[in-house]
């Protein structure tokens, strides 16, 4: 994903040219505040190209972003002001949507992280499991649909179900990598001090692994939304998919654009948040941790 | 708590992967005297680490017994702390100095106070004091080393076992760390097995010095090594009985040498 602070991460060594000083400054104000006023600027020359295409374009399937904008605000934001004008749409479609997509994204992260794990330690499961598990994870995700829909039925609980199961695998597999790739030199002065189990997995095998359970939650979460939007066009009667497919159903162009949009900039605000919590996490890591989002 | 006499009787050691064998570590036999420290030097990849290994109980010999006061050793005994080489690879990237340091301390036997006030003595004994909140990228190799030597002071074990505690760093570090060992060894009564591939090192921190050959390792020599204490690095070095010693071992390790001392000068 392109986006200001790689930009700004780049110009860190730069800074080792010049004195402390200079080189401060240089980062506070010379080059990170243009670097947000760039990005601002290439968002807004896109989306001019965008709205001069489209208007030339006299095809219906193609509205304008600026039509797009107006039918957002038409569905989202044209509520009752005791809702802070949010529509019916935001309230029993959105959020439904999103707190099914963070309930079963952290039920598989937290089971995938314990799993994980424990499996990478485990001097056998590991050998016995990878195939498996590495045959599980290479499915397509979406196949657990129309699998899951005979279980579970039209509802919420699909969604959930489909996510949980469709993005545990890649937080799954890169936890229990992580977990073995500890060096012996520390586990072998770990095991001579009688560290305890409790503190030897809490202190040491969590945070070696959190560099690869951080790219394995970055994966799942892309996955996780694919799998809300398909699990609801498919088997639910409320939620983004549902409505998406409702729009798209009754030629409804620029609502169906709408809410593509906004699954857009769900998933990049996501990523954006957990990118946030990683550097945070990782503030040890030289290359994982370092930089500001 | 008084040092730990560690013996060693037979001690051998056979890797097998698949069908192929490699024997390690021949038939290796010495005693540590309570209190003192045993260097052990040999060529690099003799079998050294496999040696340190058993006798850390980390690894079952396929041959011998290692005694711990007189108990055989079955498993890592208490009272036991390890140096190892690489000091990037022994301190995790995401602790400070202090957390690592308290890491290795028994919850059930230290308060919390007890607990800092311990870490803060180990820090300060290594002269680290002004690192204690330091993660190992902030610190130099050197200063990363100490970290380790102060994890393993701090639970003032019995033994001490090191593996290449200096090899990584550079030469003045190394004298520093060399005196920094010395210095605790003094204060501490721990029985230390240093290993190290550095004959200058063994004669310069050892009582003793116990010389392997190559792969599989068996012993070659056993000398005693007579230098007053405390030793100095410039002077101790200089002295009659230190080439001696390190003229000696040279030629045990180096089998074609010529008999003149002087193609030995200048050897590692």
């Amino acid at each position: 994903m392109t986006s200001p602070p790689d930009t700004s991460d780049r110009t860190v060594p730069s800074t080792g040219l010049h004195g402390p000083d200079t080189a401060r400054t240089n980062t506070t104000q010379g080059r990170r505040t243009p670097a947000i006023a760039r990005g601002a600027a290439v968002a807004t020359c896109w989306v001019s190209l965008w709205q001069i295409a489209t208007t030339l374009s006299v095809h219906p399937y193609f509205p304008t972003p600026l039509r797009i904008a107006r039918s957002a605000v038409d569905l989202w934001f044209s509520g009752p002001p005791a809702h802070l004008l949010l529509t019916d749409q935001v309230l029993h479609d959105v959020l439904p949507s999103l707190g099914r997509l963070v309930l079963g994204w952290s039920a598989a992260a937290a089971l995938g992280v314990i799993l994980g794990v424990g499996l990478g330690r485990s001097r056998y499961a590991y050998d016995y499991l990878r195939v498996p598990l590495t045959l599980a994870r290479a499915l397509p995700q979406p196949l657990l649909v129309p699998v899951l829909l005979v279980l579970f039925g039209l509802g919420p609980s699909l969604t959930v179900a489909c996510i949980v199961l469709g993005v545990i695998w890649p937080v799954l597999l890169n936890a229990m990598d992580g977990a073995r790739d500890i060096d012996p030199a520390l586990s072998d002065t770990l095991r001579v001090a009688r560290i305890g189990r409790t503190r030897w997995v809490l202190h040491i095998v969590v945070p070696a692994a959190a560099p690869r359970i951080f790219t394995g939650l970055r994966i799942s979460l892309s996955i996780a939304l694919i799998l809300m939007v398909v699990s609801e066009l498919v088997g639910s009667t409320n939620g983004i998919g549902y409505r998406l497919s409702i729009a798209q159903a009754t030629f409804d162009l620029p609502a169906m654009w709408a809410w593509i949009c906004l699954l857009s900039a769900l998933g990049y605000g996501l990523n954006r948040l957990l990118l946030l919590a990683q550097h945070r996490v990782l503030a040890w890591h030289p290359r994982l941790g370092q930089g500001t989002t | 708590m008084i040092a730990a006499q560690l013996t060693a009787t037979g001690l051998g050691h056979t890797y097998t992967a698949g069908t192929g064998t490699h024997t390690a570590l021949g038939e290796v036999s010495f005693t540590v005297a309570p209190g003192e420290l045993l260097c052990i030097v040999g060529p690099s990849g003799c079998g050294k680490t496999t040696l340190l290994r058993a006798l850390a109980g980390l690894l079952t010999p396929t041959l011998g017994t290692v005694t711990l006061d007189g108990q055989p050793l079955r498993t890592i005994p208490a009272g036991l702390a390890i140096v190892t080489q690489d000091y990037s690879r022994s301190l995790p990237a995401w602790l400070s100095a202090a957390s690592t340091i308290d890491l290795v301390l028994d919850r059930s036997t230290h308060t919390r106070a007890q607990r800092r006030e311990r870490v803060a003595r180990a820090l300060h004994e290594v002269g680290l004091t002004a690192a204690t909140h330091k993660r190992p990228a902030e610190l130099s190799g050197g200063m990363q080393q100490r970290v380790a030597i102060a994890r393993a002071l701090v639970t003032r074990p019995r033994l001490l076992l090191m593996d290449e505690p200096f090899a990584s760093v550079d030469a003045q570090t190394r004298f520093d760390l060399e005196d920094l060992l010395l210095r605790v060894r003094a204060e501490h009564a721990v029985t230390t097995v240093v290993i190290t591939h550095d004959l200058d090192e063994a004669v310069y921190l050892g009582d003793r010095v116990l010389v392997l050959s190559g792969t599989p390792a068996t012993v070659l020599d056993e000398l005693v090594i007579d230098l007053p204490q405390p030793r100095e690095q410039i002077a101790t070095r200089e002295t009659q009985a230190f080439v001696t010693a390190r003229t000696r071992i040279a030629r045990l390790l180096t089998p074609n040498a010529s008999p003149s001392t002087e193609n030995l000068r200048g050897r590692p």
